[in-house]
């Protein structure tokens, strides 16, 4: 982004707050990039001459006389095949000294599609996860976050989702990543060969907030590169988006915004939309997938970050310590990959749908029995056989660590019922039952 | 002339106007970017300066870009070719617009300007007639489309000429209308409407008299809704909203059904896309998208055309009334809407009410379920709006202002619980907390008792005793322990299980059990309430739960089974002899 010949540089700022600089100024557009004491910034407010800017990188020593330049166009990002293999910044400049790319350079946050031209996603994305596979099954398209505590392992079980995942190219849109998780992701990266396809922006912990606004955008403006010119299969991991919302607020309320719900501006629903809703199958076979982490504060899923993207993803993952095998498991109860039925029973084996809802229900029953014991009662015979069916499910299935094909779940899931119930307590539908029950 | 104006001010889609002459509230206005026209509304006006609300992206707008008005509110545009169409929010063909993605300012036409349609002429000139009156009819799919007198003619008029039985374009002039004052004025297939006021060229509104059938039997059995009601559905995210909207959409008994995807996921909406022009209205075999019309405004789509996508909606769902034709509205959701409002609201820097939605939001909300409801059409026969939309309360709690607000206005409420989801117990509508105020109407309850059985409403009534009586023993059996409680509550608790499992609980998934017919709904319930007046002898808890299981499991089969086959038959023999074991008088 250089500064061209003969722009006008305006000196006076007429006010500056944490993250707002605002000035007179003429014949701008909205949107607009500028250069405000050499940081980048970006209009956000026009009110007849008064032009309001936010400075990504904060304000701290911006004096009232700081040189500004407007640049003349909204955020870009240089598009093209060499973008495979690089790391870039918050702003898509290269990181690691890398020199910059040569290729087309296209606005950010560009239009939607028009979902008359979208295809209905059908293809399965296999993760060897049977809390996923077999539970909560993910189709290319679709966009699901992993809801889980600071504590939880999310960024690993991630970083193995996409790998395992076979897609095409992998990009990563890290917000707020602390120094530690960026690097083991590009270890883990560089360790599985898997370098040449993954791309990733990043701001960390170490950046300032403001401009982690600027990284959704980013990477869905490559991955839309890649998917739509190029017909791949484009996977976009997004970890953290509560950073990313953490960071709106900040803003909205420099802006003098009325907060809504939780201090969150009242637009969050929509601005979380615009990135998300980005997930897509073109009926050319190229797709966006995104699998984003939101982290919870005290596993509370009424905030309003995490119930605002519960209404806009297709799905979610919890994360969760099972206390009786000290696994850690995707909870069966509080888990939903909303496009699960595109494929489950269809491009799964016809019983998919029946077992895992048999499954889920005989793991709540065991849920139940849990409660009994605690309260001090007695377990009946049944309860006695649940919790035995819910300790194997945990560790024959549940468990993250394992790693089976879609059909072995299946088969495990029809020897656990075997082993502890009778047909009538499974409730499956006869023909299933007498197809596939073990003898 | 046109007013015209220039841009003084930009904050996000809101926009400051200056104008050079008269501005109406509401007013529709382009504003042009290099030759782009963007669609705004007119939402404030303060002496010259008029905010407007832009229906598109504001990136790359500046201060001095010329604004031109229109004179008229925003609009939409009736006459044949509306249904089976995927509109956005303010009713653009999707399918015209060119290429992958939404280009700003690209507007196409809701109706195809030069389809020709086959016109049979219902009235002959020297008729007195008056606004909505019919006066030919054209075949639209299977619909009679009928060509009505303009909604926006208020005097009462003659019919000067009307052209014979033909083929007409749709902008053709079909027929020649004189006011009171002599004047003529053409009437052609299309006419115009603004979509935030209400129809109301009919007779009158009586209240809803008959049930509308969806075959979702926790809806028709125990809190069914009428025709020209209204209901709605609240639910935390991941409790069945949008599967449930889909199975209404798919098997409801409408002639009509007009989805408004209002800042929801796309991909749903995709769903019905892929769908609808392949599954068959089990009804009349004809398929889903003929009856079907899609508004379209998902999450990803400017805010501003989502608040306008409910009115659109809306206005199509009385024109099509106007016919005589019954329509199911269904919303999807009224949360998006309002946060649409509440967005625009706050950047208008208005004073917030409760949790930063504006201060008329019930008003607003209020107004929008009154313009459903079935009514007397001029000539005396009946048309109808049945409306029921989803609300997603923040956080699932059902104290917020939306579902506060919609509680008021509308007549049934189907509450999502979380906790039945949960334990996957789909539709995860809680009998309990949910309720259909029409069931208390005299007028519905002696229709139930006719069409249906003559003991009807008792029995429905009956039933709910009996789910709330099952919920009070399995408190008191958590509370106390399996063997400290008397059998009695474990019979009672079993009793409510099989309602629950066999009436409650349906497979939205399962090709038969999806969709049950009102008849097949009398047979279950009845069959489940018969064995609920039985009397079983059990030795101990476990014997009785074990049996109440077996119940259970052979009475889900026969929802499985195809009604009344061998298959079925062969169930309910296996049910009775099951009964037989422990049944005592």
């Amino acid at each position: 982004m250089e500064t061209k010949a003969f722009q006008r540089i305006y000196t006076q700022l007429m006010g500056i707050t944490k993250a707002t600089v605002t000035l007179k100024a003429q014949g701008i557009a909205n949107e607009e990039l500028a250069m405000v004491h050499g940081r980048l910034a970006q209009v956000v407010k026009i009110f007849g001459d008064m032009v309001t800017l936010q400075v990504f990188s904060g304000t701290e020593g911006i004096p009232t006389n700081a040189e500004v330049v407007f640049y003349g166009e909204p955020p870009k990002l240089k598009v093209g095949d060499d973008l495979a293999g690089r790391f870039f910044d918050a702003y898509g400049r290269p990181l690691f000294g890398a020199t910059e790319i040569e290729g087309e350079a296209r606005e950010i946050g560009g239009p939607s599609v028009n979902p008359l031209r979208r295809k209905q996603p059908s293809e399965l994305i296999a993760t060897g996860i049977a809390g996923i596979d077999l539970n909560n099954t993910l189709v290319t398209g679709q966009k699901i976050p992993f809801f889980a505590d600071p504590d939880q392992p999310f960024n690993q079980v991630m970083a193995m989702v996409a790998l395992r995942a076979q897609a095409d190219k992998i990009i990563l849109g890290g917000m707020g990543l602390s120094n530690d998780d960026f690097l083991f992701f590009k270890n883990v990266f560089e360790n599985a060969g898997a370098l040449d396809r993954i791309i990733s922006f990043v701001n960390t912990t170490e950046q300032p907030p403001v401009e982690r606004l600027l990284v959704p955008d980013m990477a869905l403006t490559a991955a839309e590169y890649f998917a739509v010119q190029k017909n791949e299969k484009v996977l976009v991991l997004l970890t953290d988006m509560t950073l990313y919302a953490d960071a709106l607020s900040i803003v909205s309320n420099r802006m003098d915004q009325i907060p809504s719900k939780d201090s969150m501006p009242g637009s969050l629903y929509s601005d979380l939309a615009k990135i998300y809703e980005k997930a897509v199958q073109f009926p050319e076979g190229g797709s966006i997938t995104i699998i984003a982490v939101t982290t919870l504060s005290g596993g509370d899923i009424t905030h309003a970050i995490p119930d605002n993207t519960g209404y806009i993803t297709e799905g979610q993952l919890f994360l969760r310590t099972d206390s009786d095998t000290g696994k850690v498991i995707v909870d069966p109860f509080r888990s939903l990959s909303r496009l699960k039925q595109l494929v489950i029973g269809k491009k799964t084996r016809e019983d998919h749908p029946q077992v895992m809802n048999a499954a889920v229900r005989l793991y709540a029953d065991a849920a139940n029995a849990k409660t009994k014991l605690e309260n001090g009662f007695d377990l009946t015979e049944y309860d006695e056989r649940a919790l035995k069916f819910a300790h194997d499910y945990s560790m024959k299935l549940l468990a993250i660590d394992i790693n089976i094909e879609v059909d072995t779940m299946l088969d495990t899931a029809w020897q656990l019922f075997a082993k502890y119930f009778s047909k009538t307590e499974v409730a499956i539908k006869n023909e299933l039952v007498q197809k596939y029950w073990p003898n | 002339m046109k007013t015209k104006g220039k841009v003084t001010g930009i904050i996000a889609n809101l926009v400051i106007v200056e104008v050079d002459g008269p501005v109406a509230q509401n007013e529709i206005c382009f504003i042009n970017l290099s030759g782009v026209n963007l669609k705004a509304e007119v939402i404030k006006i303060i002496g010259k300066l008029a905010y407007v609300q832009v229906f598109e992206s504001t990136r790359g707008l500046r201060v001095g870009n010329s604004v031109e008005f229109q004179g008229h509110m925003l609009e939409v545009s009736l006459g044949p070719g509306l249904l089976s169409k995927n509109f956005d929010g303010l009713q653009h063909d999707l399918a015209k617009m060119d290429g992958i993605f939404l280009q700003r300012g690209d507007y196409t036409d809701a109706l195809d300007m030069d389809s020709t349609w086959e016109f049979t002429p219902m009235v002959e000139a020297g008729k007195q007639v008056t606004a909505a009156d019919w006066l030919g009819e054209v075949p639209e799919n299977w619909v009679k489309h009928k060509i009505m007198v303009p909604f926006t003619l208020t005097d009462k008029y003659t019919v000067k000429s009307i052209v014979p039985q033909g083929t007409y374009k749709i902008t053709d002039t079909i027929a020649v209308l004189t006011n009171s004052k002599g004047e003529d004025i053409n009437v052609s297939m299309v006419q115009k409407w603004p979509v935030k006021r209400a129809i109301t060229a009919y007779r009158e509104k009586p209240r809803p008299f008959k049930i509308m059938e969806t075959g979702v039997r926790v809806i028709d059995t125990l809190n069914p809704i009428a025709e020209g009601g209204t209901g709605f559905i609240p639910g935390p995210f991941g409790c069945g909203k949008t599967v449930l909207q889909h199975a209404l959409a798919k098997q409801a008994e409408a002639d009509m059904i007009i989805v408004a995807a209002c800042g929801e996921r796309a991909n749903e909406v995709v769903e019905i896309f892929a769908e609808f022009p392949h599954l068959e209205d089990p009804r009349t075999g004809r398929k889903l998208m003929e009856r079907t019309t899609i508004i379209c405004n998902t999450s990803n789509m400017p805010v501003a055309s989502r608040e306008a996508s409910v009115y659109t909606a809306m206005t199509i769902g009385e024109y099509y009334r106007s016919m005589g034709l019954k329509v199911l509205l269904l919303a999807d959701s009224t949360s998006r809407w309002a946060q649409a409002l509440r967005e625009m609201s706050n950047r208008l820097e208005e004073l917030p009410g409760p949790d930063a939605f504006p201060m008329d939001l019930p008003a607003i909300i209020a107004n929008f379920y009154a313009r459903a409801g079935m009514v007397y059409l001029n000539n005396g026969t009946t048309g109808s709006v049945t409306f029921i939309g989803t609300v997603s309360p923040a956080g699932g709690n059902l104290k917020e202002p939306v579902t506060e607000s919609t509680k008021k206005a509308a007549r049934c409420f189907y509450a999502l619980s979380q906790q039945r989801a949960d334990s996957k117990r789909y539709p995860a509508i809680d009998s309990m907390d949910s309720y259909s105020k029409y069931l208390e109407y005299p007028e519905i309850q002696e229709y139930l008792n006719k069409n249906i059985s003559p003991n009807w409403v008792n029995l429905v009534l009956k039933s709910k005793n009996i789910v709330q009586r099952g919920k009070e023993a399995y408190e008191q059996i958590n509370i106390l322990g399996d063997d400290s409680v008397p059998l009695d509550y474990h019979d009672r608790f079993w009793k409510a299980e099989i309602i629950d499992f066999v009436i409650l609980q349906q497979d939205a998934f399962d090709k038969i059990d999806s969709n049950t017919p009102i008849k097949r709904q009398q047979y279950m319930l009845e069959k489940v309430m018969e064995i609920a007046d039985m009397n079983f002898k059990f030795d101990g808890f476990e014997q009785c739960s074990i049996y109440y299981k077996r119940i259970i499991n052979t009475l889900k089969q026969m929802n499985y089974a195809q009604f009344q086959t061998d298959e079925f038959n062969n169930y309910e023999k296996e049910l009775y002899t099951i009964l037989n074991e422990r049944r005592v008088e």
